[in-house]
């Protein structure tokens, strides 16, 4: 079943030659190869290929991973397309090094009908400059009180189920979804937030909220709703994902389930591995206000321990754009929400790998087979043999984030920061989806 | 979408929180509105000292002692004032805050004093203005003339704030006014207990140096009793942080029996007389609610006389710049 889709694009023919390969799956830890992608897919990898005439890059000094995957997007298609469409988001995914996304349904109107869906692809196969996949909603209108047709959505080509944005709130809806959606083949992926302990707070709750005055949300409004849909899903033997997690409590919560045999993936966004609640202080809504809320430093050491062992599964940008205006508000009037598919990989590396707090092979695997896994999607590979969905970094070049960006929005959370890796190519789906460097031959 | 330039240029100095001053600063308004206070007890009530300069007031909420202060404030200094309510105004047609003090901008004002409901709005007025910005209150967040004049009540009133133990009753989870004290209390070295019931305290708020009790009793050893408003809004159905005035009252009320006559008793305003603060101490010879309104006006013509004059230089800035000279020279 056809779950990605992308618009049409002539297949790759050319050689890399001289990057440092890291690809755990594959056995490569930084060997240095040459790469020859031949009609769209890898057809040789090893020294000194024979490039046969085909275009050739010199990749000497860059890093080759396999291509990123992204479960957790909002394109804001249908209804907002003044902040993101397929195009413009696609394209900042490309820039970013993914060469999948999978994208939410809280849109206006919300994906809960086949029709939608329909549409959605198409417009997907018309636009998307890398293979795009399509949530759907877990109930009608995301109002948590009818389960979508799931059966046909997943006949249709969804990805998944969300509510994202919000939580299914009643235990026995998501009961009735865990147990239905098992017939799809297709998972849950859940935004885990209790609201009346949530209860509308601005930021994390803690010694940055007390001093400032926001509202607080507490990380135990995320785990108490962890904690009930892992017991919920235990008791039903059925798989489960869960969206952004943000908390300490939530990851033990995932780590004792998991050793009880609970059937979980879970997902940790960039920007609550890369700063704490003390970045709130700027009260600049545009890079600092997100639901869930920048955690605590402690929160933050846990989710980095937890993303290393592979207790959370997948990095996720749960890139959200919003209009400026809209963001050009104060803290307590700006909605939440940043993007970030431009900046993942090279936050990632600049604030995780680059200090030692996680290898490199680690991180690439949390944004490479780790989502892809947990949505049952092609698996991006540095293989002979395989599909060419792979990503060229300089990772000895900084730059400075800035708008404009390939995203129609600008609410990006690294805005001002220099970040260290730059991505020079990516090949998603065998074609060339982002390029900057230029041919050798 | 084309990248937009900040629009604001210079680095102005701003008056946004209280961790925007250090304890030098704060000494300096103290000492500035102590001198301003001769002026008061003239015949003419006036200096020119702002001649020519343009203060906006911009206030998106309510008030009676901020909104009166700053202007009459600003007019004893000669300053030309301009009072701006959120109603009646464009704000009314949904005017987004960022075009406001874009508009009010192109008037060159010197300064911008804004209060707002929401947490944040001052700070993004100073993105958008060459004004200096005054928080005259945020939301939760911070109400730092506020503090400025509390500090200076107890000043006047105990000849010094290092080492003064004050003990802030009540709601501090709602309360801008307890943020920023807090803060300017801490700042200047004296010791703060905050008192009230588990639910209005917020967590993790020990860790601006302070202590927290929620026994009444801890009120008792202080040198200063500051009580803080109590909102009816408190109790409401989805609230629930107390269960009854009644009961708040019974257990945190500051009463008669409460309070030595030796202990000073404050309070922000507006009161709930017989809630937060029993009417007998309100009006006992210890408050000294009406002085803090009245430091207000000197305290306030202090802040802006301090943001349109530039201090002299630190000696460390000094000694920067000659050696930036220096090296031109050379």
């Amino acid at each position: 079943m056809e779950r990605l889709f992308r618009r049409d694009a002539p297949p790759a023919n050319l050689v890399i030659r001289g990057a440092r390969l890291f690809d755990r799956g594959a056995g490569l830890e930084g060997t240095q190869l040459d790469v020859r992608i031949a009609d769209g897919r890898i057809a040789e990898i090893g020294d000194a290929v024979d490039g046969g005439g085909v275009e050739e890059i010199d990749a000497t000094g860059l890093t080759m991973t396999p291509g990123l995957v992204d479960p957790h997007v909002h394109l804001r298609t249908p209804g907002d397309e003044d902040e993101e469409d397929i195009a413009s988001g696609t394209r900042a995914a490309a820039a970013g090094g993914f060469v999948a996304i999978l994208a939410m349904p809280n849109t206006s109107p919300v994906l809960d009908s086949a029709t939608l869906l329909g549409g959605l692809i198409e417009r997907a196969r018309e636009q998307a400059a890398v293979p795009t996949g399509f949530i759907a909603a877990i109930t009608r209108g995301q109002e948590g009180r009818e389960l979508v047709d799931m059966a046909e959505l997943a006949a249709r080509g969804a990805a998944g189920f969300s509510d994202d944005g919000r939580p299914v709130e009643r235990a026995a809806m998501l009961r009735r979804a865990l147990q239905y959606s098992t017939v799809t083949g297709l998972k849950l992926t859940l935004h885990e937030e209790e609201m009346t302990l949530a209860d509308g707070g601005q930021m994390h709750e803690g010694a940055v909220s007390a001093e400032l005055g926001l509202g607080g949300h507490p990380g135990i409004a995320e785990s108490v709703m962890v904690g009930r849909d892992l017991q919920i899903a235990r008791h039903e033997g059925a798989p489960l994902h869960l969206c952004h997690i943000s908390a300490a409590e939530s990851v033990a919560e995932i780590r004792r389930a998991k050793e009880l045999g609970v059937e979980v993936t879970a997902e940790v966004s960039p920007h609550h591995l890369c700063l704490t609640d003390e970045a709130v202080r700027s009260l600049d809504p545009n890079r600092h206000k997100m639901n869930p809320p920048l955690r605590s430093a402690a929160d933050r050491a846990a989710l980095i321990e937890a993303m290393a062992d592979g207790t959370l599964d997948c990095i996720a940008t749960d890139h959200a754009p919003h209009r400026p205006q809209e963001k050009e508000q104060p803290f307590e009037a700006a909605p939440n929400g940043v993007i970030g598919l431009e900046t993942a990989f090279p936050a990632v590396y600049t604030h995780l790998v680059a200090p030692g707090l996680v290898p490199l092979s680690t991180a690439v695997e949390r944004m490479t087979s780790g989502p892809a896994n947990a949505f049952g999607l092609p698996v991006p590979e540095l293989r002979a043999g395989a599909a060419a969905n792979l990503a060229l970094w300089n990772l000895g070049e900084s730059w400075l984030v800035e708008p404009p960006y390939a995203s129609r929005s600008r609410n990006c959370w690294c805005e001002g920061q220099t970040l260290q890796g730059v991505c020079t190519l990516t090949v998603a789906g065998g074609s060339i989806a982002h390029r900057l460097v230029e041919a050798a031959l | 979408m084309e990248p937009q330039p900040p629009i604001t240029t210079q680095r102005r100095r701003h008056l946004i929180s209280i961790a925007d001053l250090d304890r030098a600063a704060v000494e300096r308004i103290m000492d500035t509105a102590e001198g301003f206070e001769s002026v008061m007890q003239r015949d003419v009530k006036k200096v020119p000292t702002l001649r020519g300069r343009t203060v906006m007031n911009v206030f998106f909420e309510s008030s009676t002692r901020t909104s009166s202060s700053f202007e009459l404030a600003a007019k004893r200094l000669s300053a030309d004032t301009m009072s701006l309510k959120a109603s009646g105004s464009s704000v009314d047609k949904g005017e987004s805050l960022k075009d406001t003090i874009l508009t009010l901008s192109a008037y060159d004002p010197d300064v911008i004093v804004i209060r707002h409901p929401q947490i944040g709005a001052p700070t993004l007025v100073t993105r958008y203005t060459d004004a200096h910005v005054v928080n005259a209150g945020d939301g939760k967040h911070q109400h730092p003339t506020q503090s400025l004049l509390d500090l200076y009540t107890m000043r006047s009133e105990l000849g010094r704030i290092e080492g003064l133990h004050v003990a802030i009753v009540g709601d501090v989870a709602h309360s801008r006014v307890a943020r920023s004290n807090i803060q300017a209390l801490t700042l200047m070295g004296a010791h703060v207990t905050l008192v009230g019931p588990p639910s209005l305290i917020p967590r993790g708020i020990a860790a601006m140096g302070v202590e927290v009790s929620h026994d009444i009793n801890a009120i008792d050893t202080s040198d200063v009793i500051y009580v803080l408003r109590m909102q009816r809004e408190r109790m409401l159905e989805g609230a629930n942080h107390v269960p009854s005035l009644r009961e708040y009252t019974a257990m945190w009320g500051v009463t008669p029996e409460r309070v030595r006559p030796s202990q000073l008793v404050m309070h922000p305003g507006p009161m709930n007389r017989g809630v937060e603060i029993a009417p007998e101490v309100a009006d006992a010879p210890n408050a000294r609610i009406v002085e803090q309104v009245r430091s207000g006006l000197v305290v306030r013509m202090a802040v802006l006389y301090d943001l349109l004059n530039e201090p002299a230089p630190t000696q460390h800035e000094a000694a920067l710049r000659v050696v930036a000279a220096g090296q031109e020279v050379a």
